[in-house]
């Protein structure tokens, strides 16, 4: 295995210098706490609107920090690589974007994830009498979801749900309503990813698991974790069929359902990869008489470099499919506004 | 004793995670995400960091400044649970004397919060595995009329003795347990970061 090959200075300093340069790249709409790695929507708080809060480790850009501005989240609090944030970035941010309406915490089920925004909960509401309401992502069908496991992780439908949420919080909907919206994206929503490469943590040096040139790894997470099982490489529509298959099977679904249709790059797949990837599973869906209301195609929530994809298929109806279509203006997503 | 002796601790279980940091790592890239060693070495070069401009005059306030210093800084799993450790720890030797008794009572408490935060038990491949033999052979050995360096010893050997027997373990809670079947045959590095920390206290409480 060859020596770390990444476009940086000191690893130690990939997270604040990359906070640096999207401070730098979108002053129209960010502004960033470099202190406490928070990036804030430029004109957070709003009066009256619920303020939407998310974050997690670093290196899956977009996510989280991407996707803070109008029509998304208030702010994201950035973690070191792959690392959790911890509960003062959380408190901070919580007590900033709150405007009076209260906040939503929209964490990715992982066990630092999870337990240091309860910390940072339960910290808030004792030092500020903030009210906080929490949503745990836990969509991805490679994990078994049970007592013996740390249940299922959230990926892909985090971003779906950061987006929709984002757009109920924006129209002014109280906090109860947004958070039960919440929990409405994640339970109607399920992802499986899978893995060409593995990726290298900056401050590790070198990848965190090796895979042969002719092997993938299937179930796999957003963190350069090995994944459940490893194949022989494999043409994209078996690859297709074997992501879409257990994400499909895993809700009731009914002929002519309606979903929004989710091809996530993992970082370093290609678009034209990603594009031949919808393609299979369009077909897949067409097949099973699943209907694509809508899609979304490209790097969202990423692993580093790791080359691979995910495939998230969230079922919707009207109203979701509308908090969908509304404005949104961010560095990652942008449509209407 | 004093409370010199558990900024001893502190310095010298910063040293021991800065030198073992790589290896630390390593365990986490086999069944986890590769970042064990790096985030306890920034945590407790933080603690340095700490001692180094401020003198405590209490053990309490100075393991309580430690947790909220790991919290802080750590970041993960391990940053809540060594944290509310360390926070439990020292709350439980506010304005007692120092005898192995006391110590004992605050292994307690600090186990007692990592089992809150993390919901672990025995046998689920982390941390807890080190911990929980940890304390029962603390609390037998002065038990037995053990003095503290005896107490701590056996407590280090205990320790280790669990974080070998975490090998064989299939993982049932943090990202290990993504893995399922494929976790077993690594030993956890939560469990061997634990062990690091009680084989430093051995060296440096007495």
């Amino acid at each position: 295995m060859g020596a770390m090959k990444k476009l940086i200075n000191e690893p130690g300093d990939v997270v604040s210098e990359a906070l640096r340069g999207m401070a730098a790249a979108h002053p129209d709409r960010l502004r960033v706490d470099h202190e406490n790695r928070i990036v804030y929507r430029k004109d957070a708080p709003r009066t009256g609107k619920v303020g939407l809060i998310s974050g997690g480790g670093s290196g899956h850009e977009p996510m989280h920090g991407g996707f803070v501005g109008l029509g998304m989240l208030d702010a994201a609090c950035a973690g070191e690589v792959f690392t959790s944030p911890v509960p003062d970035q959380m408190m901070a941010a919580t007590k900033e974007v709150d405007a009076g309406a209260g906040v939503l915490h929209i964490v990715k089920n992982y066990t630092g994830d999870v337990m240091n925004f309860e910390m940072a909960a339960e910290l808030a509401a004792a030092d500020a009498g903030t009210e906080v309401l929490s949503v745990v992502t836990n969509d991805d069908v490679a994990v078994q979801d049970s007592l013996y496991t740390a249940g299922r992780r959230g990926v892909g439908v985090t971003v779906l749900l950061e987006k929709i949420v984002g757009a109920a919080a924006e129209e002014g909907q109280p906090l109860q309503q947004v958070a039960d919206l919440a929990k409405r994206v994640n339970d109607n929503g399920r992802s499986m990813g899978m893995a060409l490469t593995s990726c290298t943590v900056p401050a590790a040096g070198k990848p965190t698991f090796d895979l042969a040139d002719n092997e993938m790894e299937v179930g796999i997470g957003i963190h350069g974790e090995p994944g459940r099982q490893r194949l022989p490489l494999a043409p994209a529509k078996e690859i297709a069929a074997m992501l879409v298959d257990p994400v499909v099977s895993d809700l009731p679904y009914q002929q002519g359902d309606s979903v929004i249709a989710f091809m996530n790059g993992m970082g370093g797949t290609p678009l034209i990869e990603l594009y031949l990837m919808y393609n299979e599973v369009a077909q897949l869906l067409d097949r099973a008489g699943i209907t694509i209301a809508r899609s979304l195609v490209g790097n969202y929530i990423t692993s580093l470099e790791m080359a691979g994809c995910s495939v998230t298929l969230l079922k919707v109806d009207d109203d979701l499919v509308r908090l969908w279509d509304a404005p949104v203006n961010t560095p990652g997503l942008r449509w209407g506004a | 004793m004093g409370v010199d002796n558990f900024v001893n601790w502190l310095r010298d279980a910063a040293g021991s995670l800065h030198d073992n940091a790589a290896y630390l790592t390593e365990l986490d890239s086999a069944i986890g995400d590769a970042d064990h060693g790096a985030n306890m070495d920034r945590g407790f070069r933080a603690i340095v960091a700490l001692l180094d401009e401020t003198s405590f005059e209490t053990v309490d306030e100075l393991m309580k400044k430690a947790g909220m210093t790991l919290v802080s800084k750590v970041g993960g799993a391990s940053g809540p649970l060594y944290g509310t450790f360390f926070l439990r720890f020292g709350t439980a030797l506010a304005g007692a004397d120092l005898t192995p008794a006391t110590i004992g009572e605050a292994f307690t408490a600090g186990v007692g919060g990592i089992l809150q935060r993390g919901k672990a038990e025995l046998g689920d491949k982390t941390m807890y595995d080190a911990w929980a033999p940890a304390l029962d052979a603390y609390d037998a050995a002065v038990a037995g009329g053990a003095d503290l360096a005896g107490a701590l010893t056996a407590a280090a050997e205990a320790a280790a003795k669990g974080r070998d027997a975490t090998v064989p373990l299939v993982a049932r809670k943090g990202r290990a347990s993504y893995l399922g079947e494929r976790s077993a045959g690594h030993q956890d590095p939560g469990a061997t970061s634990t062990t690091l920390l009680l084989e430093s206290a051995a060296r440096t409480l007495p």
